[in-house]
């Protein structure tokens, strides 16, 4: 391979993302090496098994993801406004709007909202870190070796260009050949892996790790819908892993599952993908739906209404997710009768989705609203997501779905229900838990803006592709006919709007750093559940003395009775886990064995393989079991964080 | 983290970390199903797609399968009666028992390669239709696990011959049992459904 | 259970010789027997699933309560068997793209089979 092939060349645009990645990265060296940061950077951050570190570099992960995603938004929406001007040319837009899908869905996403869980799930359970505290570090790592391999793709080898579905036989060898689609199949296949490891760490954490008297059905309900989530992922992962290794296993090896020769059945690839892909829209709803359930309660200031209507609709959800998955090809071809079985399951689903908007609605009703910017989200969801929801059953009926299907319609279904839905979460949670996170929190008057920026953007960018698809728009092209010229041009305005709110949301993380008012109880917002009644900033063992629980709202009935998480007779040493280096290690050598197998180096393949064997074989023989926290040690901590 | 200790029951269920580890693999079991399940979907809908190479039912014998099936059943045995002496308190016993059950599980991987280069040489290889890819995928996943499983378990008993019993110790060896009775789980559906049913259709 | 103690494990030597038994009746059945192909695949996979079972309960310990995990092992395998069945079966339903008229009979591979040579079009 010629040094030409190796990286992308051509096109203005890759060349200055070429010089702005060089540029950011020794800046970084450079910032790092000036203030002697690299041994603080490997001890803090790179080696922690710490919950709350680790959500943090999720977080920050995946709002550098959402910058990326967002932009190639904005570059399809520039082309599609001035599609005349030769702005992106046919092949560099289908590369676009592959990579913004699988951006935003994979690296965006779903590392948003397990980083929300990973520093809060512990936190409201009682617990003093997640059960595998290196489990949870490796999933990280392979994560971000996963986004860094799929990111590097529009510099070095080309991107995939199929479509975040990456339908065969399109994405197979015979039509999509060289390393683009490779690039696809092991960043997803690396950061899965991650995803599945998550999964069973916080479904045995929430099992096993609840603070005593602490009964399932008393368990927040963010907590809950964690734990809803953490099975989705368990039972649905495992399809993606097999359908990415058949396609790997075609495309390198030469096999015939997804191929035109050898009587291959391109279809069986849609199959997979979205029996898993169908689970894996309710991975990123339901947490979205607990965070919306908590901050509703607290800036309603009331329990929330029908908690355990809310807690057995989402487990209905979850059984139902895995019963639909049809509905995302209804236009395959088979017949009426498997059409229309999958279109009542999907139709279903709108049943237990509604009980909660009504519950989320019945728990604003007739109750002191406080306007915070949280809340401002969460209220703006609910009829935002709606209206994503009502076209979703439209979408649903399989007859009609022929004439939606693959247009603008769809496109703007399912930006009302993944936007309004997830994005908004991550928002409102971010807002929320900020000063949990950070010890202060942002900047109440610029978030506002940037709330009304982003929502109003948001529908004025969407809501129009739902009438230019009726108009028969179909989604992925870069050209358009000029009937649909006006809608457009108004959905780029709005899409703008959109970025300006992100714009500002990002500087009022560094308003907010430089000038807000530091937190000086725990309690940043009259909470009503266990991460309020821990100090801030938090203490890395979380808790030092863990408190009895006997209702759902737990840290109110603390409040009533006078108590805190610092009972000074009860504090006993604690046991925590020792920092370790294996994960980033492991996954960094994972990382480089997919990057050969992307370029199909099989020495490079086969190093990293043996590399990750030995590696696992080290971790095995390590019987490193942490270390106790003296008493002397906890009260000095907890005396100086409570100003005692 | 708690780090009280339970004072009876067997070793490896006494700390909270072991509970732990043992319900997180009891739950990536779940997790496996689903994977081999998805492998077996796919294999079910190619079924047939042979195009030009050999069917299934020319190249499968009866009797190596069967052997094959008998070593692995009886290794899954073995495995079973080694936590059995685990849990009465007998290093020796735990490691002869395990010994045998890798052998067994050599024998088994052994065959199963056999029967790999003569499906090849009669023209039926990954590449050569939807079929083959469906069954060498599904076999070969489930015989990656196999041999998985024997590096794993060699790496544990270097370190119950250095560590003695202990709740670290016997808990892994605890986890490695439900993985390897798990694979023989897997191979009594692959047994019935690749070869069995594959000879009578 | 203090099943632990004891010198001789019965469960396990019943265990072992009920899935040879099994083993060899499925192929007897399969291989010798004169019942018509659906039968011998709805009776192999019947055996099959029993077999999974001794393992699960005999030898793998799924329900004993010292381990303190409740009932959560059974629960996550007895989800993973549904999850298996929901995706082998409706892969099959699926991909027959329906031309088989009738789900009853989705049991055997063989029916799809022919249905899809006849008329998947290749």
């Amino acid at each position: 391979m010629q040094l030409d092939e190796f990286f992308v060349t051509g096109e203005p645009l890759i060349y200055a993302g070429m010089v702005s990645i060089v540029l950011v990265t020794a800046a970084i060296i450079f910032v790092l090496t000036y203030f002697k940061r690299w041994g603080w950077l490997w001890r803090e951050w790179l080696t922690t098994v710490d919950h709350k570190k680790i959500g943090i570099m999720y977080i920050l992960s995946a709002l550098a993801m959402l910058f990326r995603g967002g932009m190639d938004a904005l570059m399809m929406r520039v082309q599609l406004a001035f599609p005349g001007m030769d702005f992106l040319g046919s092949q560099h837009y289908n590369e676009i709007f592959t990579t913004h899908g699988t951006v935003m869905i994979i690296f965006m996403a779903m590392p948003f909202l397990i980083g929300l869980m990973n520093v809060i799930v512990p936190l409201q359970i009682g617990a003093r870190d997640v059960a595998f505290p290196a489990l949870n570090a490796l999933s990280f790592w392979s994560f971000l070796f996963g986004a860094l391999l799929f990111n590097i793709s529009f510099v070095i080898g080309g991107s995939p260009d199929a479509g975040w579905t990456s339908y065969t036989p399109l994405a197979g060898a015979a039509m999509s050949p060289g390393p683009g689609q490779n690039f696809y199949l092991m960043g997803l296949q690396l950061s899965g892996i991650g995803t599945l490891a998550t999964g069973i760490n916080f479904m045995v954490t929430i099992i096993k790790m609840r603070a005593p008297g602490m009964k399932m059905f008393q368990m927040p309900i963010f907590t809950w819908s964690t734990l809803v989530t953490a099975f989705i992922i368990v039972f649905a992962f495992p399809i993606l892993t097999v359908a990415l290794a058949l396609m790997t296993i075609d495309r390198v090896f030469g096999s015939q599952f997804f191929t035109l020769t050898g009587e291959g059945l391109p279809m069986m690839w849609a199959n997979l993908f979205w029996m898993w892909g169908h689970p894996e829209v309710y991975i990123v709803i339901l947490p979205a739906f607990g965070i919306f359930s908590e901050v509703i309660a607290t800036f309603a200031r009331k329990q929330l209404f029908g908690y355990k209507a809310m807690v057995w609709s989402m487990i209905l959800i979850a059984g139902l997710s895995f019963l639909v998955w049809v509905h995302h090809f209804f236009t395959m071809g088979a017949g009426a009768f498997v059409n229309s079985v999958f279109s009542v399951s999907t139709m279903l689903i709108a049943v237990p989705t509604g009980v909660k908007i009504f519950n989320w609605l019945a728990t604003l009703y007739k109750s002191k609203i406080q306007f915070t910017v949280a809340n401002l989200w969460a209220l703006a969801f609910i009829p935002s997501f709606v209206i994503g929801g009502v076209t979703g059953v439209m979408l649903g009926m399989a007859a009609a779905d022929y004439q939606f299907h693959n247009s603008y319609f769809l496109v703007a279904h399912f930006h009302y229900v993944l936007i309004a839905g997830t994005v908004f979460a991550c928002f409102a949670g971010l807002v929320y838990w900020y000063p949990k996170m950070f010890g202060h929190k942002l900047n109440e008057r610029l978030g506002k803006i940037s709330f009304w920026f982003f929502l109003i953007g948001f529908h004025v960018c969407f809501f129009p592709q739902y009438f230019v698809g009726l108009d028969g728009m179909p989604r992925r092209v870069f050209s358009i006919i000029p009937e649909w010229m006006p809608l457009n041009v108004i959905s780029t305005v709005g899409a703008f709007g959109m970025g300006l709110g992100f714009a500002i949301f990002v500087y009022n993380i560094y308003y907010s750093y430089r000038y807000s008012e530091r937190e000086k109880t725990g309690d940043s917002w009259d909470g009503r559940t266990l991460e309020w009644a821990t100090p801030t900033p938090v203490p890395f063992y979380n808790f030092a003395t863990v408190p009895h629980v006997n209702s759902h709202d737990a840290f109110i009935e603390m409040k009533e009775k006078g108590e805190t998480t610092f009972d000074e007779e009860k504090v006993e040493p604690i046991h925590m886990p020792s920092n370790t280096g294996q994960p980033i290690i492991m996954m960094g050598i994972a990382g480089i064995a997919s990057f050969g197998l992307v370029f199909e180096w099989m020495w490079m393949a086969i190093a990293g393989l043996i590399g990750l064997v030995v590696m696992m074989g080290v971790r095995s023989f390590d019987y490193d079991d942490g270390f106790h926290v003296e008493v002397d040690e906890i009260k000095r901590t907890e005396r100086k964080a409570r100003g005692l | 983290m708690s780090s009280h200790e339970l004072k009876t029951g067997p070793l490896e269920y006494r700390t909270q970390q072991g509970q732990m580890n043992i319900l997180g693999f009891w739950i990536f079991l779940g997790a496996e199903i689903v994977l081999f399940s998805t492998l077996f979907a796919t294999y079910a809908v190619l079924f047939g797609r042979t195009a030009d190479a050999p069917l299934p039912g020319e190249l499968f014998e009866p009797g190596s399968v069967l052997i094959m099936t008998f070593l692995l059943l009886t290794s899954s045995f073995t495995c079973g009666i080694a936590i059995h002496e685990m849990r009465r308190g007998s290093k020796k016993g735990l490691i002869t028992w395990m010994i045998i059950t890798l052998a067994l599980g050599l024998g088994f991987i052994g065959l199963e390669i056999e029967e790999f280069i003569h499906y090849a040489h009669e023209g039926a290889t990954l590449q050569s239709s939807a079929y083959w890819s469906g069954f060498f995928i599904l076999a070969g996943t489930h015989g990656l696990h196999v041999t998985v499983g024997i590096g794993w378990a060699i790496l544990l008993l270097i370190q119950i011959a250095k560590r003695g019993l202990t709740p670290v110790t016997s808990r892994k060896f605890f986890i490695i049992s439900l993985y390897w009775h798990f694979l023989d789980v897997v191979w009594i559906f692959l047994f019935t459904s690749i070869y069995l049913i594959g000879m009578v259709v | 259970m203090a099943e632990h103690n004891k010198r001789i494990p019965v469960q396990h030597i019943v265990g072992f010789v009920l899935s040879l038994v099994l083993t060899l009746l499925a192929a007897w059945a399969a291989l010798r027997s004169d019942l018509s192909t659906f039968w011998i695949i709805t009776s192999i996979m019947i055996l099959a699933v029993i077999q999974a079972g001794i393992q699960l309960f005999m030898f793998m310990h799924m329900t004993e309560s010292e381990s303190h995990n409740g009932h959560v092992p059974w629960n996550m395998m007895f989800h993973g068997f549904v999850l298996a069945a929901i995706v082998v079966a409706g892969s099959l339903f699926t991909m027959s793209f329906g031309h088989d008229h009738d789900p009853q009979h989705n049991g055997g591979h063989e029916q799809h089979q022919q249905q899809e040579e006849h008329s998947g079009g290749h």
